[in-house]
């Protein structure tokens, strides 16, 4: 064994391994946590296969902000486990169903009528020059660039969106606008008045 | 000595000599760090005091020198106090995940040409990423302490956290627009030339918003309402005590000296000269070699982080909102705009 597949051996162990604390965990921060573990992990099997900009991009954006914002609503939710876990007995055949066909579909896919070492060789080994981003960039504004402009413009309706519900104008809060503070001067806010001093004789 | 080391070390297989290499490296990495840590805790309470006209710590070693060390000391003798129903497991590991980070990100810092210890072609990605981990430290301590005070630092800290994050990646975005390149050495050697050839003239709002950016990154004063004495007593570490509670403030300013060479790096043109292109002075500073003007430079920045905290007041939470999303944000979509026109356009002096 060669000391990459040991390496990638470790981080499929501990992916599968999170994953699957991540639907038995009873707590839900730990489960969310725990997919913070698997994201990552998987990062670094992306990273062995030599997709350094995919790889970096997944902790970047799935660890580094969605997961923060998914904890945050774990967290601050108080989310009562008993009674999610209600009724379990009877999904479970369902769920069952749903597993076993999933394994099904899976297994006719990648049956070794179709892949496998013999049928797709592996891919081969770049210099060290080879740089990934730039391969990514390349490929994204020319050959895909439709569905990347349309992606975007989706992503951007989406932003919009849900902007657009959080806005509602309540007439009680009270709010300061900085600009009209900003722009105070001294004599808007300051009458000096000449008095005469008071003397006790 | 020599030989007999010589021979002991032909016998140690190949992958073993790569990996202790290595391990030696990150060891001459770490603990020059760490040392600067130490002492950035110094400076800091010297240089405020001396602005706030009083003399800073004075009393332990010749003028106060052996300070750092004391407090060390006396922080790791001090027992981990574990409240009552937190979790355990996850309280003793916040303060690691808030560390690692710091410390890792150190892997791509190319501190003059070649001295690098991992010169991969993603380097200003990765660090992007690798300083978007640390918040995890901070979230899990509040939640992990299970104290109101802590969770409600931990909240404001994340929120904080994750919307100067956006302004921070544009910044780093226009950067490496104009250097053409991920590669932190690469984006040194895009600034040769001269001091008006660094990054930060063509791109000094992003340099401006990203070093703003940065002092909201690592919770310092006046973005610190994460550990807002006044507000909620120490925000996030409220209940560590002795060494857990240290190696948080070792994080922040490791952070500190991260975001300072990064700065100094991405705008400053990290190891060269700044008396490069000038007749009579280039030469006459030659014999600097080049890590002592990256050191300066970070150390610049360094200065003005504590200059920060003894010049501002706190911001209000929902100012530090504001300034985030609707100031930094439009401006630095703008510049990306106006700097990519001017690589397009392959304006004199930084893009041709």
């Amino acid at each position: 064994m060669t000391f990459e597949l040991f390496i990638f051996y470790v981080f499929a162990t501990v992916t599968v391994a999170s994953a699957v604390v991540v639907i038995s965990s009873r707590n839900p921060v730990y489960s969310a946590l725990a997919l913070v573990l698997t994201f990552f992990s998987c990062s670094g099997i992306w990273m062995l296969a030599e997709a350094e900009f995919l790889a970096i991009v997944l902790v970047l954006v799935y660890v580094g902000a969605v997961m923060v914002l998914f904890l945050f609503v774990v967290m601050m939710l108080d989310i009562n486990i008993a009674v999610l876990s209600q009724g379990f007995m009877s999904y479970l055949p369902v769920g069952v169903g749903v597993a076993l066909a999933v394994v099904a579909e899976m297994a006719l896919l990648v049956g070794s009528k179709y892949f496998g070492a013999d049928i797709i060789p592996p891919p081969e080994r770049h210099v060290a020059e080879y740089n990934n981003t730039a391969e990514l960039g390349n490929v994204l504004y020319t050959v895909h660039m439709y569905a990347f402009e349309i992606a975007s413009v989706i992503l951007l309706v989406a932003i919009i969106a849900a902007i657009v519900l959080t806005l509602r104008k309540r007439p009680l809060t009270r709010y300061q606008s900085p600009e009209k503070q900003v722009a105070v001067r001294r004599e808007d806010r300051i009458r000096v008045i000449n008095m005469k001093a008071e003397t006790e004789e | 000595m020599l030989e007999m080391f010589q021979t002991v070390w032909a016998i140690v297989p190949m992958s073993l000599q790569t990996l202790i290499v290595i391990l030696l490296k990150i060891v001459a990495i770490v603990a020059p760090l760490m040392l600067c840590v130490a002492y950035l805790t110094f400076a800091e309470r010297k240089i405020i005091g001396h602005m706030q006209v009083r003399m800073g710590p004075t009393r332990v070693g010749p003028r106060g020198w052996l300070q750092p060390i004391a407090d060390a000391l006396k922080l790791l003798m001090k027992e981990i106090v574990i409240p009552s129903g937190s979790s355990k497991g996850l309280f003793l590991i916040a303060p690691m995940l808030s560390l690692a980070p710091a410390l890792a990100a150190w892997a791509a810092i190319p501190f003059q040409d070649g001295l690098v210890l991992a010169d991969i072609n993603a380097g200003l990605l990765y660090i992007l990423a690798l300083t978007s981990v640390g918040v995890y430290g901070v979230i899990i301590a509040g939640w992990a302490s299970n104290s109101k005070y802590a969770f409600l630092g931990a909240m404001r800290s994340a929120a904080q956290i994750v919307s100067y994050e956006i302004a921070m990646g544009f910044a780093l975005v226009g950067v490496l627009i104009a250097a053409g390149s991920l590669n932190l050495g690469d984006i040194v050697r895009a600034q040769e030339g001269s001091l008006v050839h660094w990054f930060w003239l063509p791109l000094f709002p992003l340099f401006i918003i990203y070093f703003i950016a940065g002092l909201a990154e690592t919770n310092r004063a006046p973005f610190d309402v994460a550990e807002g004495e006044s507000e909620i007593v120490a925000g996030f570490h409220v209940e560590y005590s002795g060494m857990a509670f240290a190696i948080f403030f070792l994080a922040e300013y490791a952070n500190m000296i991260l975001i300072a060479a990064l700065a100094a790096i991405m705008f400053l043109g990290g190891w060269l000269s700044p008396f490069q292109g000038i007749p009579v002075l280039e030469g006459a500073f030659e014999w600097v070699p080049p890590i002592v003007w990256f050191l300066a430079k970070t150390s610049l920045f360094l200065f003005c982080f504590l200059w920060f905290r003894a010049t501002f007041p706190r911001y209000r939470y929902d100012q530090i909102m504001r300034l985030g999303w609707k100031v930094f944000i439009p401006i630095t979509i703008a510049w990306l705009m106006l700097v990519g026109l001017a690589v397009v356009l392959e304006l004199p002096w930084w893009f041709d």
